[in-house]
């Protein structure tokens, strides 16, 4: 097991590899024999019809659900199964389809929550509030801070997270999950149910993450003129297959592409 | 009006992360704290002090113990007597052994085995959830108080199967037994439940409390962030149950002064679950509210006719009681379900604007 950290890894070689991936739930098979690889600092998409298998895929990647075939290779260590929290220690994080933030937290909390495995500092110290876990807390929040001042939500930071609006609930979560700092950073329909203001907000913070932090960034995303407009390269999914894989234009003229989102007549 | 927080700039992260950012508040800590370890000792009355403020600190500290498991973590238990027996019997059985240790050091370490037994029957939510883990709980409670009646270790062996608190000294002064002043008593018991109220709130403030409140609010996603709920989740049983054994210890060395297995019964864990409910899932205010509401107003309205003249015999009283409380709960919980410290933060927001109306 090689103990490589994203660092070393160059801008342009694999991040993740996944190599021959099957998932199946009883008779269900949720993704047949997957293969595809994220090169570090690209912005790499998913997209297929509802039920494609999209977000089985992503649960896949940071640990959720172990295939039952195919391995996964992350930083140049390859796996098959692993805890979602091993996952997230390697520098996987995530936001999610239906948001989930911790609704009876405020903003603030969420995203300090998402900085939780930077944090250290022992029971005893935590007992206290004082010294080093009173330090720890406050370098924390200054990080916090940042991304709160990047996702402009200043206005929010003390408002719990259950009487925000959806678009910011999203934006928030987006927060949540950079505040981990990631590697890889998985986004599971970002702007899902948004009005056209909202995505373009998203749509530049996604850009904005991707080029300032150089976080490499996988998304699924129905919204076409947005995937297009973001992705660097596309993998189409349809009932748990790969029909196909490539720059946003060779992908957009694909026959099969074409058909499955169009239907064919038999 | 005089409750403002216009014109308090905070400079730094460290005085904006303070648990009472605003000035008026820790005013309030202060003069709260004064009058508890004062005014209360000096003009207290033995039967305000004996019979409401020992019990009312008491199970607010139980209350803390639970609203950790239940309004931090989302764990529900009814093992809550249970978990306070075992701090009782742990620190009658220490005291048997060493009776030459300080009581207070052993009232305090006595949390520790309440800590252990709790942590073993958190176990199972590991696994299961919500009503289900109710019922191991339950079985927990059961379980306990069996090994209360039938393991006689446990009671030195007397006949009456009761547990008799020994005269004992701290420093030099009378603290258990039947010869130890109420003020004494109290202001001990005071002091503890402020000190561990205070650990408390730093430990929920801080990223262990922040990982229970992720564990309650959302568990996938929690997990997917790096918490281990294996940690999180018997750490909160491990805390929760130390405060509740610490709780359980001070009942019968610093209140009861004697207890059996009754005093341990699922009754007292119904209780306390529901000073956590009334008072406000998931707040410390609510925990110290709670308390007052279930154990101070029956005093104060069992009191009532006497001061004022009134001729009713006693059980109609009690009756009386028993309908103005139930009346009562049922008119909070639908005033406010998330409890009495839900009110209380709404009027201190109410207070804020005041006086507009937002």
């Amino acid at each position: 097991m090689s103990a490589r950290t994203a660092a070393d890894i160059a801008v342009g070689e694999d991040l993740l590899h996944v190599d021959d991936i099957s998932l199946s739930f009883g008779g269900v098979k949720a993704i047949q024999n997957i293969s595809f690889n994220i090169v570090k600092g690209e912005i790499r998409a998913i997209i297929g019809p509802n039920g494609a298998g999209k977000t089985s895929m992503l649960n896949v990647i940071n640990g959720f659900y172990h295939p039952q075939e195919g391995t996964i290779t992350f930083l140049g260590e390859e796996r098959r199964k692993m805890r979602p929290y091993r996952a997230a220690s390697q520098g996987i994080s995530r936001t999610f389809q239906n948001v989930a933030l911790f609704t009876g937290m405020s903003t603030l909390d969420n995203i300090m929550a998402g900085r939780s495995l930077k944090m250290h500092r022992n029971f005893f110290w935590q007992m206290f509030r004082y010294g080093p876990a009173l330090n720890e807390e406050i370098e924390h929040r200054r990080a916090v801070e940042e991304i709160i001042d990047f996702l402009e939500i200043e206005h929010i930071r003390k408002t719990p997270v259950g009487q925000l609006p959806y678009g910011l609930q999203k934006r928030v979560e987006l927060g949540r999950a950079l505040a981990a700092e990631p590697s890889l950073l998985l986004l599971d329909e970002p702007m899902a149910g948004m009005n056209l203001e909202e995505k373009e907000d998203m749509s530049r913070f996604v850009i904005d993450v991707n080029q300032q932090f150089g976080t490499t960034i996988a998304l699924i995303e129905h919204d076409m003129g947005v995937v297009m407009d973001l992705a660097d390269r596309i993998v189409v999914m349809d009932y748990g297959k790969k029909i196909a894989d490539g720059m946003p234009k060779d992908v957009q003229s694909d026959q099969n592409v074409i058909d499955a989102y169009l239907g064919v007549a038999h | 009006m005089f409750y403002r927080e216009a014109g308090q700039y905070k400079t730094s992260y460290k005085a904006d992360q303070a648990i009472f950012p605003i000035f008026q508040d820790r005013m309030a800590i202060v003069f709260y704290l004064l009058v508890a370890f004062v005014a209360i000792p000096y003009f207290g009355s033995d039967f305000f002090i004996t019979s409401m403020m020992i019990p009312f600190l008491i199970f607010s500290l139980a209350a803390i113990g639970l609203n950790i498991l239940v309004g931090y973590t989302g764990q529900i238990s009814l093992g809550t007597g249970a978990f306070m027996g075992v701090g009782a019997y742990a620190c009658y059985k220490m005291t048997s052994i060493f009776p030459d240790v300080n009581i207070i050091i052993l009232i305090i370490s006595s949390g520790i085995f309440s800590a252990a037994v709790g942590m073993i029957f958190g176990l199972p939510s590991l696994r299961i959830k919500g009503f289900y883990l109710v019922v191991t709980t339950l079985a927990a409670q059961f379980f306990l108080e069996w090994c209360f009646i039938r393991v006689p270790w446990l009671y030195n062996y007397n006949d009456s199967g009761a547990i008799e608190v020994p005269q004992r000294e701290a420093l030099g002064v009378i603290v258990t037994g039947a010869s130890a002043t109420p003020t004494t008593r109290y202001l001990i018991v005071l002091a503890i439940v402020v000190a561990m109220t205070w650990v408390a709130s730093n430990i929920i403030h801080g990223r262990i409390g922040r990982s229970w409140m992720m564990i309650r609010d959302m568990d996938i996603a929690a997990e997917l962030m790096g918490i281990r709920p294996l940690y999180a989740k018997l750490s909160a049983f491990a805390v929760s149950s130390f405060y509740c054994g610490v709780a359980g210890a001070m009942m019968v060395f610093f209140w009861l002064g004697a207890a059996e297995v009754e005093s341990f019964d699922v009754n007292h864990s119904f209780l306390i679950l529901f000073m956590v409910v009334i008072g406000g899932l998931g707040s410390l205010v609510g925990s110290f509210l709670g308390a007052a509401f279930i154990w101070i107003l029956p005093v104060i309205l069992r009191a009532i006719p006497d001061t004022i003249g009134l001729d009713i015999n006693a059980a109609t009283v009690e009756h009386i009681n028993f309908m103005i409380i139930g009346g009562l709960i049922i008119f909070f919980l639908i005033v406010e379900p998330h409890g009495l410290a839900r009110l209380w933060a709404l009027a201190k927001q109410k207070l804020r604007v005041w006086p507009f109306p937002y």
